[in-house]
């Protein structure tokens, strides 16, 4: 009999660090705020109590100071989960992350690795000032050496943290923050999907639609929608960004022939557009009509009280549908 | 630390710091009246936003509740030509430029993102990435010197910058480079640290190992400390340095010591990280009240301040109906001045969107 717990997202991203925390000495945690208050967000609350101010502590408001400290702790032997407050903060660690992070096992040949996480609330819909909503997985996907993630579930959210935990490269682990306090069963027990696999979420017969992240509970609402009027939906979670599991995919395009792939990013030059193209070479023949792109607009991201109007929701991955079935 | 303003409001000028006094010599009871009364405002004005946040009226709310003192002291020794680049908690400062409290609660509605036009008020934007302002200030100051508008003698034509920036985000790579750009170009920018004690939940102490004032020596932009929570201090050491910057003396930091009342944002809860009896010792050496008591003991009496406090009422009264009046932004505004030149692309969305709203009403 598998253990199963009721865990909100936070809460399972939360005992996800505190198990890997426990399984490996090496393993700290630091950033803005996340020590005594347990982050904005919560989500590394209690681990100060649990392993102690040498592994869990408030660093000084620095970006590029966190994760340039965390690649020198790393060739230190020291494995750093380290928090970005919002995504709209990791830019002033882009030349740590992108030239230094992502680039020291190739330029050692080897010799070093980093195995560092950076944990990135990300995402909108939840009525912020600016530069709290954004969406920048395609900066890391687009750089060789970073693997990128992001759960859409609970249960997701525990295993993956500690998958990316122990994984020996750099992780850019995205927290669908808007979704961070959905609830949903955590199987304590179950070793989980591998890091990069895919997951099928819902069987359907006519359209895949590829989701990540936040969009993942939008996708499965216009599953649901869709189902009332006849239409059956197969919704694919990507869970990981980078790499991304084709296997996974191209089974489902080809049971289904059509997909549309939603993510709340801009649609230009983007994780959406790498699916698209990927699935046009490799599933060309199973196609019958071209992967429609579901994103928002390539637009800053605009003031709260027009979020709703920019982001893709369940009725514009509905729209795409429609447009993929009338072919 | 720079103090005229003891917590009784009793005014003494420490003989080392007479060029200070001789900068408030130059005051009457005009402008006394004109420091308490907008300390006053944006007091008040700060707890009908957070009211109004607490209905669900704005997004976010940020209180500069303990900073007034630092905020409108130093706000009104900045010139009428100089250029101020703020963080985004300096409400009072905003006030002594004319920036209209509408716009600043339009923004933490989420109407728009910055809501005035910085050529028109000399007060920029908010700036929400920290410390990215110093930079913008050090730039605005190099180009001030470019054109020939330091240190010519004339008041008429010189002017200065001022950056504000909280102690967390000295922290902050932007803050050091600033420092240093300033420092190089002698350029005409003070930097005004509002030591207010915490970051969000991080003690100064997570910030930095020596007193704040003195983070540019080593760039070579020299600083005092003065006491934040007079009004008087804060006046006139931004007058006096400002004077002296506008003379081409190169970059200074002045760091008021001060304290957040409040939370971080309505969005904290201060309980987790810090003591009440803290708080409470903060708020003996409130500005507002100090800078009552000296007011009194200059003989203005009870009318100015009941005038000052029905003032406060109108004003917040005006200022909630308005912003319960105010209108959605229309959503062409999310492709608006993405670009100043035309874009096909955004060109192409904006219509898709045009177009599948009223798909979405024909279907209706
Ligand atoms: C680059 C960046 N990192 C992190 C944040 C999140 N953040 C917002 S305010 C804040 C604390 C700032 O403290 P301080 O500079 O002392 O100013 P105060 O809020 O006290 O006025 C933090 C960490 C941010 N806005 N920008």
């Amino acid at each position: 009999m598998s253990n199963y717990t009721e865990l909100s997202i936070a809460k399972a991203l939360n005992k996800g660090m505190a198990k890997a925390m426990q399984n490996n000495p090496k393993v700290i945690t630091f950033g803005e705020d996340i020590a005594q208050l347990g982050g904005v967000f919560r989500v590394t609350e209690g681990l100060l109590a649990e392993f102690g101010e040498k592994r869990v502590f408030n660093t000084p408001i620095a970006e590029s100071g966190i994760v340039g400290t965390a690649i020198g702790l790393a060739m230190r032997g020291y494995k750093s989960v380290v928090e970005i407050q919002f995504d709209g903060f990791v830019y002033p660690a882009f030349n740590q992350i992108t030239s230094q992070l992502a680039k020291f096992t190739y330029r050692s040949e080897g010799s070093l690795s980093m195995p560092v996480v950076i944990r990135i609330p990300y995402g909108g819909g939840i009525g912020a000032v600016e530069h709290h909503s954004e969406s920048p997985e395609a900066y890391f996907a687009h750089t060789a050496g970073l693997r990128v993630m992001s759960p859409s579930n609970p249960n997701d959210a525990y295993w993956m943290m500690q998958q990316a935990i122990e994984s020996n490269d750099p992780v850019i682990f995205l927290e669908p923050k808007r979704r961070y306090w959905q609830k949903g069963a955590v199987n304590l027990d179950q070793s989980p999907l591998p890091m990069h696999s895919a997951r099928v979420l819902l069987e359907g017969k006519q359209v895949t639609v590829i989701a990540y992240g936040p969009m993942v509970t939008t996708a499965l609402q216009a599953a649901e929608i869709a189902k009332e009027e006849g239409i059956s939906i197969e919704v694919v979670d990507l869970r990981s960004i980078s790499p991304i599991d084709m296997n996974t995919v191209l089974d489902s395009v080809r049971s289904t022939n059509r997909v549309v792939v939603a993510a709340e990013a801009p649609a230009f030059v983007s994780v959406a557009s790498e699916l698209a193209a990927a699935i046009s070479e490799q599933a060309f023949y199973h196609l019958e009509a071209p992967v429609l792109r579901v994103g928002s607009f390539d637009t800053p991201y605009p003031p709260a009280k027009l979020e709703e109007s920019y982001l893709p929701d369940a009725d514009r991955i509905l729209d795409a549908v429609d447009r993929v079935l009338a072919y | 630390m720079l103090q005229l303003l003891d917590q009784e409001g009793q005014y003494e000028v420490p003989s080392k710091y007479s060029q200070y006094g001789e900068i408030i010599d130059q005051l009457g009871e005009a402008d006394y009246k004109k420091f308490y009364r907008d300390m006053a405002r944006i007091r008040r004005f700060d707890e009908e936003a957070t009211a109004l946040q607490r209905q669900g009226q704005l997004g976010l709310w940020v209180p500069a509740i303990g900073q007034e003192g630092a905020q409108i002291g130093s706000g009104y020794a900045v010139g009428n030509k100089d250029h101020i680049f703020p963080s985004y908690r300096e409400h009072g400062v905003a006030i002594t430029h004319g920036v209209e409290l509408m716009s600043i609660l339009k923004m933490m509605r989420g109407v728009n993102h910055g809501g005035w036009d910085p050529n028109e008020t000399r007060f920029h934007h908010y700036a929400i990435v920290l410390a990215s302002q110093a930079l913008h200030a050090a730039g605005y100051a190099m180009g001030v010197k470019f054109d020939g508008l330091v240190g010519t003698g004339d008041p008429e034509n010189d002017l200065a910058v001022i950056t504000y920036i909280g102690d967390g985000a000295t922290a902050e790579g932007d803050v050091s480079e600033a420092l240093l750009f300033a420092a190089v170009n002698e350029s005409p920018l003070m930097f005004f640290v509002q030591n207010n004690q915490w970051a969000i939940s991080s003690n100064v102490e997570t910030t930095t190992k020596v007193p704040l004032f003195t983070r540019g020596l080593g760039f070579g932009v020299p600083g005092i400390r003065i006491d934040g929570n007079d009004v008087l201090a804060s006046y006139a050491a931004t007058k006096l340095h400002m004077d002296e910057i506008r003379t081409g003396k190169g970059p200074f930091l002045i760091e008021a010591l001060t304290y957040r009342i409040g939370a971080h944002t309505t969005s904290d809860d201060p309980s987790k990280y810090r003591q009440s009896e803290e708080v409470e010792f903060w708020k003996a050496k409130d500005p507002i009240i100090r800078f009552e008591k000296f007011l009194r003991r200059q003989g203005i009496g009870d009318d100015f301040f009941e005038q000052v406090t029905q003032d406060g009422e109108d004003l917040a009264k005006e200022i909630r109906e308005s912003t319960f009046a105010l209108p959605d932004p229309p959503m062409e505004n999310i492709f608006e001045n993405v670009y100043t030149d035309p874009h096909p692309l955004v060109d192409a969305q904006r219509q898709w969107l045009q177009d599948y709203e009223s798909s979405l009403e024909d279907n209706e």
